[in-house]
């Protein structure tokens, strides 16, 4: 046959790879499982191994004895509450997504044109991707007592409202910016689009003609969207609150900047690992949104969340 | 006769499935050769054994006297047209022609020439400049045609090239793979799963089914000879006798398959030399130069055509009706005993 | 699902577009803050900062550091997710669905667990932090990014443009750089592009596995507690969003409408 552009090392290995498939596979397989096998998962099992480790209070030094201490210690009452104030957090802030995400995507996919789609995907986008810690400082400054928060409940006279709001009992604080209430209002803010899009894209996979047939079978749109549309989202909705659930969960830099003191999770990893240097608790701490993500997929999946798949 | 491809007892299993089992066959320099089956028996890993997309679980595939089997595709003497035409979708149509001769580092204005001269043969020289995706469907088969062709394969592949094209167009197609490969006089091999052009485009013709071939034939034996009931139901339609009903007309137990335009009415005059069976008319269905009809013989059904030219509508029968047909006993195929049904 | 038969009620429509506002309006916050001053009682549009940041070595180093990382990381992930994607697209074999988790774990996990395990495995293994231990962490979490957009392009890629190619005499090499390469171009450059906004910004992670390096994102948390430099600070963040915004915007317009017509008519 004609000579090969390729030079003759090259095309027998070519020739190789091709009658032994499964080198190749091997072959192009080999760096990322190295990457993600050995380095992130090897990393993962180090953290694990270290929640087992003991640490002492009094030396602060870790020795490598073997225990189940820390574990044990998740379950003392101030930790607890961390978990739980955490926990109440991650599902307010879920909730809330859900509750404004949805009308946002139903409208975008069932009466957006397609350039409306187009606006609305990007203006989703951006403020998705925009920088975490630069969307997190705008509101330190808008939720600040000189901020713009302030200053327009306070030319609508509206701050007698708000001042008896932040007194309410867990959302209130002294101020928006050191309350509950600020804090959820930025999480929120925050995972939203991490909502909104899985419901959109799988609002977008329902066909047009199963609601035309539910109608058509004499089902009222109220019914038509309970009946049919609805089961047919909730793994869009589950998708999305599985990200705004364990991105809650885990965030470390929010509970730091905005709400009262009192520590989250993430922020009790943090503070074990670097200022305590109690590497055996923070990896604990670490397996509880492991956890719960796992109870809550498992909930989501006993109430038939995915059913519809 | 100088062979061009040789099967000699070649399989492709995938795990359990056996989609190719045992297929031995030997296909001659300069041959319209087509393997028609039904989806999934084993036709298209044939021919992507012969290109070397797969490579047999055993037996040895010879191509021109060379074992083929481990060489890759890019080593072989054959190009394909394909069933998608996979042309590629970021090159202009005279680069998809091109494709193969500057791959082999043939100089770029040689290439470009003979490129040219193909697209000449396929009359789209004026369309060198456009996207595939700018073509109509039929206008990219022919550059699927001509990139294969500018090689000059001495075996060239064709996996059902004209499924996707309109009856019109196919009709067309038909009749210029029949011109081109007159004129180049290379071999080729044509898998299709449509027993109408298998016939009329082939010197010979295998039948395939379950992985397995059933027969290869000229398409004149295939029609009047079918060695097996699948054969016999899968080329042409054909009533297939089973020994039951056959030892009722026969006397004999062997099953035998009869066309339906071979069979006529009984008009009562002496007919020596013909087998008579009678039953009750179950459909009628007119085809316009044809009417179908099907009546119940007892044990099962038979059906027959006859000529709206012949035959008024006041002169059929009537569904319900009582009547005795009858073929020549020439006509009749005799198939083997122990054949596979479908 | 999309249906123009009937209008859409009002609160739906006014709770669509408030939501739009209230997702950017934080972020219009931002633009407008970098270009106000005020001197007293007035407020007047000035340009005054962004002379200021430049003039900034932090900022600049803050910048540079992070444009690096990005870069380096987003190649890494490129050459790793097109692996992973060619070898799982078309193939099925034990172990793949693992294989797949493994590439998503990183960022379905909450940053905080990549973050601190990255860094017990560096402690552990006494590996000092800096530069490349920050990139190391970015490529796993970028992989996917490439992964996900290369392996969408593949599947829709017909299989048979990779036979057509080696039926025409290319072998492998060949085929890769002629035929496969160009089909995945604008997968790779979409890809790509979410990566290194992906990576640009990214902190959760990063304060884990940067020593003492400041990458932009901290660069920008450490401003928090200064809150005299906040005229800086403002036009600084600015420049993030406007990094990360565009390639995002690049890649909206790389992916969409790309279902290109591979040589089939069906």
């Amino acid at each position: 046959m004609q000579t090969a552009i390729t030079n003759p090392i090259l095309r027998s290995f070519s020739n190789t790879l091709y009658r032994k498939n499964n080198w190749f596979l091997l072959l192009l397989l080999t760096p990322p499982l190295l990457w993600f096998g050995v380095v992130y998962l090897g990393s993962l099992f180090a953290l694990l191994w270290q929640s087992f480790y003991t640490f002492d209070d009094f030396s602060m030094a870790v020795t490598n004895e073997l225990t189940l201490g820390n574990y044990r210690l998740l379950f003392d009452s101030t930790n607890l509450d961390i978990i739980m104030r955490t926990l109440s957090m991650a599902v307010a802030v879920t909730l809330a997504c859900a509750c404004i995400g949805f009308p946002i995507a139903y409208y975008m996919t069932r009466y957006g044109s397609a350039r409306e789609k187009g606006f609305f995907y990007i203006a989703l986008m951006l403020p998705m991707w925009a920088s975490y810690i630069v969307k997190t400082y705008a509101w330190t400054i808008i939720l600040s007592q000189q901020g713009i928060l302030y200053w327009l409940f306070n030319h609508l006279g509206l701050t007698g409202a708000l001042n008896a709001a932040l007194q309410l009992p867990v959302i209130g604080g002294n101020t928006l910016a050191t309350s509950n209430l600020g804090r959820f209002i930025v999480f929120t803010y925050i995972w939203l689009p991490f909502m909104i899009l899985p419901i959109q894209a799988a609002l977008e996979r329902v066909p047009t003609n199963l609601l035309q047939a539910s109608s058509d079978l004499g089902a009222k749109p109220a019914q038509t969207f309970r009946k049919v549309l609805l089961p047919l989202v909730i793994p869009g909705v589950v998708a999305g609150s599985i990200f705004t659930f364990s991105l809650t969960l885990g965030d470390y830099i929010i509970p730091q900047l905005i709400g009262p003191s009192g520590l989250y999770i993430g922020t009790m990893v943090y503070t074990m690992q670097g200022s305590i240097g109690n590497m055996p608790l923070a990896a604990a701490f670490t397996v509880v949104p492991i956890v719960l993500i796992f109870i809550y997929l498992a909930l989501a999946k006993r109430a038939g969340a995915f059913d519809a798949l | 006769m100088i062979i061009a491809v040789e099967f000699t007892h070649v399989s492709r299993h995938y795990g359990n499935v056996k989609a190719v089992d045992d297929v031995s066959i030997c296909i001659a320099e300069g041959e319209f050769f087509s393997m028609l089956g039904p989806s999934g028996s084993g036709k298209t890993t044939c021919l992507r054994l012969i290109a070397g997309f797969e490579q047999p679980t055993s037996g040895s595939i010879q191509i021109f006297g060379q074992e083929a089997a481990g060489a890759p595709p890019y080593e072989r003497e054959v190009n394909t047209v394909f069933q998608d035409y996979a042309l590629f979708p970021h090159m202009n149509v005279l680069d998809n022609v091109a494709y193969g001769l500057s791959v082999k580092g043939i100089a770029k204005h040689a290439c470009i020439t003979r490129a040219e001269e193909a697209l000449n043969m396929v009359a789209l020289a004026e369309y060198s400049k456009r996207k595939p995706s700018e073509l109509s469907g039929g206008q990219r088969q022919r550059v699927a045609l001509a990139r294969a062709l500018v090689n000059k394969p001495r075996v060239l592949l064709l996996d059902e090239p004209l499924g996707a094209l309109d009856l019109k167009l196919r009709e067309q197609m038909q009749h210029e793979l029949k011109t081109l490969h007159k004129q180049l006089g290379i071999t080729f091999i044509y898998v299709t799963h449509d027993q109408t052009e298998a016939l009329s485009m082939s010197d010979r013709v295998a039948v395939f089914n379950k992985g397995r071939i059933e027969q290869v034939d000229s398409p004149r034996n295939l029609y009047r000879q079918p060695k097996t009931s699948f054969v016999a139901d899968f080329v042409g339609t054909s009533n297939v006798i089973n020994s039951e009903l056959a030892l009722q007309i026969t006397a004999n137990h062997q099953p035998f398959s009869i066309r339906p335009e071979h069979i006529f009415f009984d008009n009562g005059a002496k007919h020596p030399n013909t087998f008579a069976v009678n039953g009750t008319v179950v459909d009628l269905q007119y085809q316009g130069a044809n009417n179908k009809i099907t009546f119940d013989a007892g044990t099962q059904k038979i059906s027959f055509v006859v000529s709206s030219a012949d035959y008024n509508e006041a002169e059929l029968p009537k569904i319900g009706n009582y009547l005795i047909v009858r073929w020549l006993k020439s006509n009749m195929v005799m198939l083997e005993n122990k054949s596979k049904s479908i | 699902m999309h249906s123009k038969d009937n209008n859409p009620p009002i609160w739906l429509k006014t709770v669509a577009y408030g939501g739009l506002v209230f997702l950017h309006f934080p972020i219009v916050f931002i633009l407008i803050n970098a270009f106000v001053a005020h001197d007293g009682n007035t407020t007047y549009f000035t340009l005054k900062w962004f002379n200021a940041a430049f003039a900034r070595d932090d900022v600049m180093s803050a910048i540079t550091l992070s444009l690096k990382v990005a870069t380096v990381a987003t190649l890494l992930a490129l050459i790793m997710g097109t692996m992973a994607a060619a070898a799982l697209y078309r193939r099925n074999f034990f172990g793949k669905n693992a294989i797949t988790t493994l590439l998503i774990l990183p960022i379905a996990l909450p940053g905080i667990i990549t973050g601190i395990a990255l860094l017990s495995a560096m402690s552990l293994l006494n590996i000092e932090l800096g530069f490349w231990t920050i990139v190391v962490s970015h490529a796993t979490f970028c992989v996917v990014m490439i992964y996900n957009n290369v392996v969408a392009r593949f599947r829709r890629m017909p299989h048979s443009l990779v036979e057509a190619s080696m039926d025409l005499g290319a072998d492998g090499f060949t085929t890769f750089k002629r035929i496969i390469l160009p089909q995945l171009a604008t997968a790779l450059l979409a890809g790509g592009l979410l990566a290194f906004a992906l990576s640009f910004d990214e902190l959760i992670v990063t304060i884990f596995t940067a020593g003492h390096e400041v990458t932009l994102p901290i660069w920008l948390l450490n401003q928090l507690a200064r809150p005299r430099d906040a005229a800086i600070t403002n036009v600084v963040a600015m420049m993030v969003m406007l990094i990360t915004a565009l390639p995002i915007i690049a890649a909206y317009y790389l992916t969409r409408g790309t279902e290109t017509i591979a040589g089939s008519s069906k």
